[in-house]
């Protein structure tokens, strides 16, 4: 018997998947579709973040959930992308949370830190029931954060630490901030309660894009810390990049649920709209659209799934994590305006997912590594020339 | 106490399901699921062994090709062994050569407790259960829509169309969950990692005992003689107000014996 293209999966490529897999695409499209899709629009339109899912979505594991010990799940990095990718055909922001507490704070503290940083944080950040956040950019330092201002000076056994943080998702959420800061034995990381007398985050407002995530603006002014909240196990810029890979991963997953569900809703509605007497989806021009989004997605899926399968084996470089970033959210991006235009006036309107997945993706395409730093990243290990200044 | 559930792994029921032309079987080729209908009684087993010390949950099913998908799922939420019997001998088997299967293998656990749901989604007998209740002697509750135990009794709210009935019965016995008596969990992430260690028990009708020409196609009581496509649903009837909605309303329920 000839096998038969399914729209839902053009590709075939669930032939991919194994028992775990599918476990963890049934749970997490679960957790979305009750907990999520119902009410996902108004959060966005009132720009707030469903706090109260924090602690569910630390039962269900996947805070951290490809870390391994201190309560969290030891799952395979494919298992932790396949989780970001349901994630973001909810909501891009329900993504970057889980990305943030996960793949920046708490991988920050499982790698770099001391025992006792571990002890204290991450059980309880994988449960949800403290919320981290990840302070690389400053209003002047953003694609190059070697140019960041924020110090910490010794004090006795103590650490002070002046400066500005800018664009910190979780930051005014937060219990325990990750802040990175230059000293005299170069850049360190500070693991930062956010009750410290000198530290406040402000929420930064009128964003339209990301509505249902928060980001803020973390402020230190003279914030006194012991000796032992600097991260013990990495000096320099290699320290933040390595959690910035982390995350990218995720992204370069995620970004494909929010396309998928774009697409999805691009070739329900072409099927249903009709105009010069037939559906849309019978016009050639709007089939070009629709094989265009479901050609790339495939491609973006092998994308993602060779990832994982390097970073399953250990063999993933930052480079091949640009590759899948870059390429990943470009298309997302693509298939989300494309989509968009498919369902005319209804496409700028909240009751679809479109528009919002669209407008997310504008963030997305700018958080960790914009597309001309993933760009020069690769091009300076392709000819051994680096041209970022 | 050890509880057992009976968990029927079934094609999915989202996408297109098809026959075999000459047997009138299911195709079960493809990759199975849990059965929907049988998270409610993994959920509810899991929360009454929660509630009498030193009980386990074991999940058993017969499937073909030693399909795990749907016990793993079981495990996940939190069972602790799975039994699964699969045997190419098998194919075509009846509800009876099932439920002969079925408590040939919950006999191994030494249930105190067996849970099953009323009807699975795909084959929907509703017969297996009780069937297995009779081949271990034990009391069959059925229709469960609230059920409580302390370990030597099983107190159960029976389902009825008026209504329910409050049941006790002493155990071992058989209770049948009807869907929705609980809010089956999330496997979650721990849970899924932690069900590739738990033991899945594979066996063979030779490991059971069983005679292959009692279940199959040969052993087969009941047979399939025709299917045929059920009737479309036609457009359906279009009331367009005119003042007298409501009443039009009451009389189509009244016409369909609704009210
Ligand atoms: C919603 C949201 C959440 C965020 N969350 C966090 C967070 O949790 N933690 C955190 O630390 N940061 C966070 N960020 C910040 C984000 O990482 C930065 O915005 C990003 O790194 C880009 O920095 P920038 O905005 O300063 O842009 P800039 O670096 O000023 O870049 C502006 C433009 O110049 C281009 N450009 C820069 N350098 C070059 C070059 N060498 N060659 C060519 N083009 C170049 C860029 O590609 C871009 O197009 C968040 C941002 C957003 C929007
Ligand atoms: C058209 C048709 C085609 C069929 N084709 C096949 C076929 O190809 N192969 C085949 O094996 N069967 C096939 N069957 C099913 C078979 O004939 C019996 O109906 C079936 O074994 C009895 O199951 P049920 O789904 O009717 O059980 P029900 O009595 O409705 O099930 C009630 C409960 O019993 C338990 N239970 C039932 N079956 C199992 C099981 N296997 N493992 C664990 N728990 C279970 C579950 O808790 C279930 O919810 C077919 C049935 C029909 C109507």
């Amino acid at each position: 018997m000839r096998t038969r293209l399914d729209p839902q999966d053009p590709l075939a490529l669930s032939s991919l998947l194994d028992a775990d897999d599918l476990l963890t695409i049934q749970t997490v499209r679960r957790f979305v579709h009750e907990h999520v899709e119902p009410n996902i629009d108004r959060w966005y339109e009132h720009a707030e973040f469903p706090r109260h899912l924090v602690k569910p979505l630390g039962e269900l594991g996947v805070l951290g959930m490809h870390l391994q010990g201190y309560g969290c799940a030891g799952a395979s990095a494919r298992m932790y992308g396949l989780a970001c990718r349901e994630l973001e055909a909810g909501d891009s922001a329900l993504r970057s949370f889980v990305s943030v507490q996960g793949s920046l704070a708490m991988f920050a503290i499982w790698k770099f830190g001391s025992d006792e940083q571990r002890l204290r944080w991450l059980p309880a950040m994988a449960q949800g029931d403290a919320v981290g956040c990840f302070g690389l950019t400053e209003p002047d330092a953003g694609s190059d954060p070697s140019g960041m201002r924020t110090s910490a000076r010794r004090k006795g056994s103590d650490w002070v630490l002046d400066g500005t943080k800018l664009w910190i998702t979780n930051g005014s959420i937060a219990d325990v901030a990750i802040v990175w800061a230059r000293t005299e034995e170069g850049i360190r990381g500070f693991v930062v309660p956010t009750g410290t007398p000198g530290f406040e985050a402000i929420e930064i407002r009128r964003k339209l894009s990301l509505r249902a995530s928060v980001t803020a603006e973390l402020v230190l002014r003279d914030c006194v810390l012991p000796a032992d909240a600097v991260l013990p196990e990495v000096r320099g810029l290699r320290g933040p990049l390595s959690c910035l890979d982390e995350a990218r991963f995720g992204i370069a997953w995620g970004a494909l649920g929010a396309a998928r569900s774009c697409f999805e809703a691009a070739l329900r509605y072409a099927g249903e709209r009709e105009q010069f007497g037939r559906p849309i989806a019978g016009f050639q021009l709007t089939q070009s659209k629709l094989v265009e989004m479901a050609v790339e997605l495939g491609k973006g899926e092998l994308l993602a799934w060779q990832l994982a399968q390097l970073k399953d084996n250990g063999n993933l470089s930052p480079e091949h994590v640009s590759i899948g970033k870059l390429s990943n959210v470009r298309q997302a991006l693509a298939i989300a305006r494309s989509a968009r235009s498919i369902l005319g006036a209804n496409g700028i309107s909240l009751e679809l997912p479109v528009m919002r997945h669209m407008t997310n993706l504008e963030s997305v395409a700018t958080y960790e590594g914009t597309e001309e730093i993933h760009t020069l990243a690769i091009g300076a290990a392709l000819t051994g020339q680096p041209a970022f200044r | 106490m050890n509880v057992v559930v009976c968990v029927k792994q079934i094609p999915d029921p989202a996408a297109p399901a098809s026959l075999d032309p000459t047997t009138h079987t299911l195709d079960r080729s493809g990759k199975l699921i849990l059965d929907d209908s049988d998270s409610y009684g993994v959920e509810m087993a899991l929360q009454l062994a929660a509630n009498v010390e030193g009980s386990e949950v074991t999940v058993v099913s017969m499937a073909p090709n030693s399909e795990t998908s749907g016990l793993r799922t079981a495990l996940a939420m939190g069972a602790a062994k799975a039994i699964l019997v699969s045997d190419g001998a098998l194919a075509g088997t009846d509800a009876l050569g099932t439920a002969k299967v079925l408590a040939a293998a919950i006999r191994r656990a030494e249930p105190d407790l067996v849970i099953a749901a009323t009807e699975s989604t795909d084959g929907y007998t509703g017969t297996v259960p009780v069937q297995v209740a009779e081949l271990l002697g034990l009391p069959s509750v059925t229709f469960a829509k609230a059920v409580a135990t302390d370990g030597s009794s099983v107190k159960v709210e029976r389902q009825t169309e008026a209504g329910y009935d409050d049941v006790e019965c002493s155990l071992p016995a058989v209770v049948t969950v009807t869907a929705g008596v609980v809010e089956p969990r999330y496997p979650s992430f721990k849970g899924i990692m932690a069900a590739k260690s738990k033991p899945v028990d594979t066996l063979s009708l030779a490991d059971l005992g069983i005679d292959p020409s009692e279940v199959g196609f040969t052993g087969a009581r009941q047979e399939i003689t025709d299917v045929s496509a059920a009737e479309s649903r036609s457009a359906g009837e279009i009331v367009v107000d005119e003042g007298d909605g409501a009443q039009r309303i009451v009389a189509f329920l009244e016409q369909i014996k609704v009210v």
